[in-house]
């Protein structure tokens, strides 16, 4: 049973990482990626890593590609020119996607990887929570890591603003010269001689 | 879970650069417009500071901390305190590009103090994952600074084309890692390095892991044939990113390759010794016979680049603690010397004009004769003409490549540097023998132009003295 639903999964996965790629549709590729996420999602449930296959699915699923999906939708996406060069490089892809897939079979079949070689995994007792453990490592052992990667993401954002902000002059109101202003800004008072035929004296807005 | 003490004072050169670089970006933020010049002179500040604690560190005790993820050896001061020294370097002659182009705010440094820090954490990482992280930070930061340049076609398209290609490379460095750790069930290169040590490791598993490390390091590098990108980047983006991308991230790629290969895994040295001699011999055949089809002098260099990378890699792949000190003499000289060469289109550029053809050369002796001197110093110097630097960094490689018996690649490293001289002369026959198109005087400051005689100064001086560097190298290995 286990066998047959990791094996749906996977090729559930497989299958929709292909059409990412494959799909001309950009719509259609992202929401083929929602998809592959969520298949890995249900095989990370397998390895007993909830953590993981709840964030894949919180973060990645939720928040990620439904934002994503909105930018692609937004943003008028024209179709063929994406594929160019397609067909001409297709043989190359393939013979080189063949040959990786020989050497990936030959290296990492069960000879290398099966269960006599490498032990299987301990079972957990009773009660053992995956964030807990997770968390306890994050935190200890793995705190400068973290550290970095806090940084990367600082990083990431500097350089998203820097490569995204347009300095456009801003119409803003700025109360405090608003309130600031005064009579003698605004008025000037001109006085005129009577002498003139037309005009008395008057106020102009400056 | 047996929780240890961290030893924060090994980390103290990136934990004040980390401050620092928030400092300068957070003072670029508030001041808005004319950030510039207070931001320069903070991550000036920072990167002098920087590099005296790690001066005042070389001489006390080495360790690992942060649970092995954080080592402090002889080969991670020496070259942490080079980065910054040559950052020092980099930043002045980009400040005078992008002032005189009125180019970029504040956010520059920044991302140039991030970028540095990123090195620092890969020089001393003994960890995969503190590895990878800084290997992203930097890189991140090289494509934002590639791309800042927004409304330039070509810089656009370099940034796009690094982008891409380095996100694979840093695919194929996981990948790596992941079967490597699957193989011997440890992310530290200290375990890693036991435990194929102790053996019962299967090396058709390991192996087909270090075809994806050599790969995304190859990548890293511009080593050949994962070096397209290089002459792309190099000519699109502006000459002051192209300087900081070419010296120091070279010297954090060296750490890299000594990390990963020797540290953790030096014991399957005849597995990588052969794709790393593939690499060299293709990087410096392609790299110098290319170099001499260019006629604009930033593609030259990318292509000369290349070619060091492959020397560069002789004296890794020979496996001797000689062959290592040989690389790391080459790699600190090779920055040195190419900071001073993109000083140089630095120097001769004014706003609106980008000396980056060979042609604009033509007659620098007449036009200026010192900094054509200086100009033949570097030349030399990359040529591997003796008394510059350059030669001894070569006679070295090449030393240690015939002690270990590979004569045949000593032959090829000695004939690509005959063919790869040819360019070099050729720059200094346009400077000295040809009428100069142009009698425009340099307009460059006079700090600048000290800078810049120093750091041509620097390479003759190391040149006619290398032994004191020379013996820095030596004792790190030995």
């Amino acid at each position: 049973m286990q066998h047959l639903i990791f094996y749906s999964f996977a090729s559930i996965l497989l299958f929709t990482s292909m059409m990412v790629i494959i799909v001309r549709n950009p719509v259609r590729a992202a929401l083929c990626l929602v998809l592959s996420f969520f298949t890995s999602a249900a095989i990370w449930l397998f390895l007993e890593a909830e953590f993981l296959a709840i964030t894949l699915v919180l973060v990645y699923v939720g928040a990620v590609m439904v934002l994503f999906l909105f930018v692609v939708m937004m943003l008028d996406i024209a179709e063929t020119p994406l594929q160019e060069g397609f067909t001409r490089y297709f043989h190359v892809g393939i013979f080189v996607a063949f040959v990786i897939t020989i050497e990936m079979i030959a290296v990492l079949g069960a000879s290398h990887f099966g269960l006599g070689i490498l032990p299987s995994p301990i079972e957990h007792p009773e009660g053992y929570s995956n964030t807990k453990a997770l968390g306890r490592l994050l935190y200890t052992i793995y705190v400068y890591p973290f550290e970095i990667s806090a940084v990367i993401l600082t990083v990431a954002i500097v350089a998203a603003i820097t490569l995204t902000l347009r300095k456009k002059k801003r119409k803003t109101q700025d109360p405090a010269d608003q309130i600031k202003v005064c009579r003698e800004d605004r008025i000037r008072i001109v006085k005129m001689s009577v002498a003139s035929p037309q005009k008395d004296n008057e106020e102009v807005e400056s | 879970m047996i929780f240890q003490v961290i030893n924060m004072s090994f980390a103290l050169p990136e934990i004040f650069m980390m401050v620092m670089a928030c400092i300068v970006l957070l003072v670029s933020a508030f001041m808005g417009k004319d950030s510039s010049s207070v931001s320069y002179w903070l991550s000036q500040f920072t990167l002098l500071i920087t590099a005296f604690i790690i001066y005042l560190s070389i001489s006390g005790t080495g360790g690992i901390t942060f649970y092995g993820s954080y080592i402090k050896d002889p080969l991670s001061d020496i070259l942490k305190l080079s980065i910054c020294i040559i950052n020092i370097f980099v930043l002045s002659y980009s400040w005078y590009y992008l002032k005189v182009r009125n180019l970029f705010n504040g956010e520059y440094y920044a991302l140039a103090t991030f970028a540095t820090l990123g090195m620092l954490i890969m020089v001393s990482s003994t960890h995969f994952i503190t590895l990878y992280l800084g290997l992203e930070l930097l890189s991140l930061c090289l494509y934002a600074m590639v791309a800042m340049k927004r409304k330039s076609a070509m810089a656009t398209e370099a940034a796009m084309k690094y982008f891409i290609l380095g996100a694979l490379a840093s695919g194929m460095l996981l990948y790596g890692m992941s079967i490597i750790y699957g193989a011997t069930g440890s992310l530290s290169l200290a375990s890693i390095s036991t435990a194929i040590q102790i053996g019962h490791l299967d090396n058709t598993v390991l192996s087909f892991g270090l075809v994806f490390l050599t790969i995304g390091i190859g990548f890293k590098f511009g080593a050949v044939p994962f070096h397209m990108w290089l002459p792309d980047v190099y000519h699109g983006a502006p000459t002051a990113v192209t300087l900081f991308i070419s010296t120091a991230p070279k010297i954090a790629a060296f750490s890299m390759i000594m990390r990963l290969f020797v540290d953790g895994l030096e014991n399957l040295h005849q597995y990588w010794q052969g794709m790393l001699i593939v690499l060299s011999v293709l990087s410096m055949i392609i790299g110098n016979v290319v170099a001499i089809a260019q006629t604009n002098l930033k593609r030259m260099l990318a292509y000369s680049t290349i070619s060091h990378v492959g020397f560069l890699l002789l004296g890794v792949l020979s496996g001797t603690n000689e062959g290592y000190a040989a690389s790391m003499f080459y790699v600190l000289i090779y920055a040195l010397t190419t900071s001073g060469s993109f000083g140089m289109i630095i120097l001769m550029g004014r706003n609106g004009f980008e000396a980056d053809n060979i042609s604009d050369y033509k007659g620098m002796n007449e036009r200026n004769p010192w900094f054509a001197f200086m100009m033949l110093i570097l030349m030399f110097s990359m040529a591997g003409i003796p008394p510059m630097a350059g030669f001894y960094t070569k006679l070295m490689v090449i030393k240690s490549l015939i002690s270990v018996d590979l004569i045949l690649l000593a032959i090829i490293a000695v004939l690509m540097s005959v063919v790869g001289a040819f360019y070099y002369l050729r720059m200094i026959k346009v400077m000295y023998f040809e009428n100069p198109i142009e009698q425009i005087k340099l307009q460059a400051p006079i700090d600048i132009r000290i800078l810049f005689s120093s750091n041509a100064l620097l390479v003759l001086l190391i040149g006619i003295f290398p032994s004191s560097l020379m013996t820095i190298c030596i004792t790190i290995f030995s």
